[in-house]
């Protein structure tokens, strides 16, 4: 794609400012999308309809005029709040999930920027998150939203690790961070798939990638740091209007960040599952969508049917269960590679 | 005036929190939660005083929906007046209080009502119970982070307010169960709708067993989580499905039946400690599922032995009971619900006293959470069902 539109426009610059607003231009329509989707599926969870009326076919622009409401409220920050850090901290999560956009291979044309580094980039540039989070909560000058930052900030640094091994295990099969490398590597049918390799020990890296991924995009259950039952709203107690748009924008966009991680580097991303049939690159952009929204799904699932866990419980299941079996999956990986080279 | 900034100089002048024992350590802190937090159930306003996520005590402060209920009773210019202010003290249980302030004007008055009336009052009181019940397990499931078995409960409790609007006008607040009879008698549809619903709620219960009960993350919040030991419970005076959730068989319906409770048989259920200790919210929460089962049981032996009559034949035209007073308890789904009647032999009751449930639970809140976290206060205000309407008066 890069190449195309350097033959078509010759400006360098423009290409790459061009090459970096598409995947904006998904994640916009994505979020609005699956807000919209996440109210229906909870409500068909819950026997109910969700919302109908707004624009007509199963209220299908209600998370449009959600939005528009957000943009007309008044933009408040509290007196007490540390104005600056206030404002900017809903940008600085922002841009850390957009961030990691750049290097998630959407189909095999195209990839915002192809470094040989793309998952350890996704991995590093993710991170950046946490210090927005933590400046929310301190800016605001509130005591739950400095618990909501505090919790998310202690979480989303212990998954992290279990995250990284796991994504390790895959990095040691395929020999290369280079994620469209990886996606290459798992070409020619489903059985390719990283998920069924190495007598199912990638099954359980998958597995623990994804329980951890969860807590890294802060969603049930361990949505503990926004735990509304509990720290009222979490580190956006304060905030309103757009500035609350952009954390709710930023959630989603982490939603879909992490589940295009795990169907790149598990199910093969871009590739056709049958092989060579249904394949090329606008038919990698539908396998790739196809997969990550069936993550995107299963997280809206978990979140409408189990309860939360508590804070201590959480750190326990991350350092003293999630830990401790990466490295074993880890070890495993590494003794198969090592022997079957 | 003071303000609340803490300092981390141990020499600096010490917080003083009002109602705690002593002022604040350096690393301690106050955290307020309500009258506006989301999970208090209500206006309760809880002061925590918090070492980071650790509980070390909490002042609960109460008031915030009190409506004088005791005074306006007194004001009344007849006993019958009384009845739609109990309505509103526990408003997701009014039925309940309403049997209960009935029942002690009627021994007041000692008059008997008649058989059909009894019946009725009791299939009422226990669909009162289940619907309460199930606000008080759907919302237990929101404190805990699952919201949709609120939504299945919520759905199957508008069958009852729908067989309660049908029977009285009102879903919430009924004025139905009036001092010697009814305000009005069943539809026709009476016993089939009731039946409809039993038939479509047993399912249910096992719905929400599967959903929420026995689900893991759920036991690991709940059990072992805010024990109150049996001892701890009577001495505090504790009632309802937190003294039986502590694993004490106390149930006025069996120990003091008042109605025609003692025509049927059900069970007490109590708390065994199957997933934790006795006594922990798990307990306290799984005695009002199986309370829900055992509620269905006595419905069906009543609804097919309503005998006919006259709903309002026993309704004395005057309510002028003699001088003297009457205390009459009554199980309501909180827990026993207390009336200390006096009369001068006016129209109107000297004095309406109210032993409230929820306010006697809610007492050892403080005792249940200190040295847990923060979310498991939620778990324990959850697991001990309090209305504010009723706390407050």
């Amino acid at each position: 794609m890069k190449e195309i539109l350097l033959d078509l426009l010759r400006n360098e610059a423009l290409v790459y400012t061009l090459m970096a607003v598409v995947p904006l231009l998904w994640i916009i329509p994505f979020a609005l999308g699956a807000v919209w989707l996440e109210r229906k599926v909870a409500a068909h969870m819950q026997d109910r309809l969700g919302p109908m009326r707004t624009g007509g076919w199963h209220g299908w622009s209600q998370t449009i005029a959600d939005i528009l409401k957000l943009i007309q409220k008044e933009d408040t920050v509290p007196l007490a709040a540390d104005r600056l850090f206030y404002t900017i901290a809903p940008f600085v999560v922002f841009v850390g999930s957009f961030a990691a956009y750049a290097a998630i291979p959407f189909s095999a044309a195209y990839v915002g920027s192809d470094i040989n580094i793309g998952l350890f980039y996704v991995i590093a540039v993710s991170s950046l998150v946490v210090v927005g989070l933590l400046m929310a909560g301190w800016a605001s000058n509130n005591k739950w939203a400095l618990f909501g930052a505090m919790r998310s900030a202690a979480q989303i640094v212990s998954y992290e690790i279990p995250v990284a091994l796991a994504l390790l295990a895959a990095v040691m099969l395929a020999g290369t961070f280079d994620l469209q490398e990886i996606n290459r590597l798992q070409d020619g049918g489903i059985l390719n798939w990283f998920f069924f390799r190495k007598y199912g020990l990638m099954a359980v890296a998958f597995l623990i990638y994804f329980v951890a991924s969860l807590a890294e995009v802060n969603r049930t259950p361990f949505d503990i740091p926004e735990a509304e039952s509990e720290l009222v709203a979490g580190y956006h107690t304060e905030y309103a209007g757009m500035k609350f748009a952009m954390f709710f924008l930023a959630e989603y966009a982490n939603m879909f960040a992490v589940s295009a991680i795990a169907a790149t580097v598990f199910f093969g991303g871009w590739t056709s599952p049958f092989g060579s049939f249904m394949a090329g690159p606008w038919w990698g952009a539908f396998w790739f969508l196809l997969k990550s929204m069936v993550f995107v799904f299963v997280q809206m699932w978990l979140r409408w049917t189990l309860p939360r866990l508590r804070v201590d419980q959480l750190m326990y299941i991350g350092w003293k269960v999630l830990i401790p079996f990466a490295f074993a999956v880890v070890l495993g990986v590494g003794f198969f590679v090592l022997a079957t080279a | 005036m003071e303000t609340a900034t803490a300092t981390l100089d141990p020499a600096a002048r010490p917080i003083v929190v009002p109602g705690f024992a002593r002022p604040l350590k350096a690393h301690e802190m106050v955290i307020n939660m309500g009258p506006q937090h989301p999970s208090t159930h209500g206006v309760l306003r809880l002061e925590l005083i918090v070492d980071g996520e650790i509980i070390v005590d909490i002042v609960p402060h109460i008031g915030y929906l009190h409506r004088c209920f005791e005074k306006h009773a007194e004001h009344m210019t007849n006993y019958q007046q009384v009845v739609p202010y109990c309505d509103r003290m526990d408003y997701v249980a009014a039925m309940s209080n309403d049997l209960g302030y009935a029942v002690a004007v009627e021994k007041m008055l000692k008059i008997t009502v008649p058989e059909r009336v009894e019946y009725i009052r009791v299939i009422m009181a226990e669909l009162q119970r289940i619907a309460n019940h199930m606000i008080a397990i759907g919302t237990y499931g929101l404190d805990i982070g699952a919201f949709t078995p609120f939504l299945y409960l919520f759905r199957d409790r508008e069958l009852i307010l729908d067989i309660f609007e049908e029977t009285c006008g009102a879903r919430l607040l009924y004025n139905y169960i009036w001092i010697g009879g009814l305000s009005h008698d069943v539809p026709a549809s009476f016993q089939t709708k009731v039946k409809n619903f039993v038939r479509v709620f047993r399912p249910t219960i096992t719905e929400i067993n599967n959903l929420l009960s026995y689900n893991a993350i759920f036991v690991k919040r709940t059990a072992d989580v805010g024990v109150l030991p049996a001892e701890t419970a009577v001495n505090y005076g504790a009632s309802g499905p937190v003294l039986r959730g502590s694993g004490v068989k106390w149930d006025l319906r069996k120990n003091d039946p008042y109605s025609v409770y003692d025509r049927f048989q059900f069970e007490i259920p109590v708390g065994e400690g199957k997933r934790g200790t006795v006594g922990d919210c798990w307990d306290r929460y799984m005695v009002r599922v199986h309370e829900m089962e055992q509620s269905l049981n006595i419905i069906e032996q009543a609804i097919d032995a309503i005998p006919p009559g006259d709903v309002q034949s026993a309704i004395p035209k005057r309510i002028r009971p003699e001088a003297g007073d009457v205390y009459v308890r009554t199980e309501t789904p909180k827990g026993d619900m207390g009336f200390y009647v006096v009369s001068d032999g006016t129209a109107s009751p000297y004095r309406v006293k109210v032993r409230p449930p929820c306010f006697v639970n809610l007492s050892f809140i403080a005792a249940l959470c200190r040295g847990a976290m923060i979310a498991d206060v939620i778990a324990v205000l959850g697991s001990i069902d309090i209305v504010l309407g009723e706390v407050d008066r």
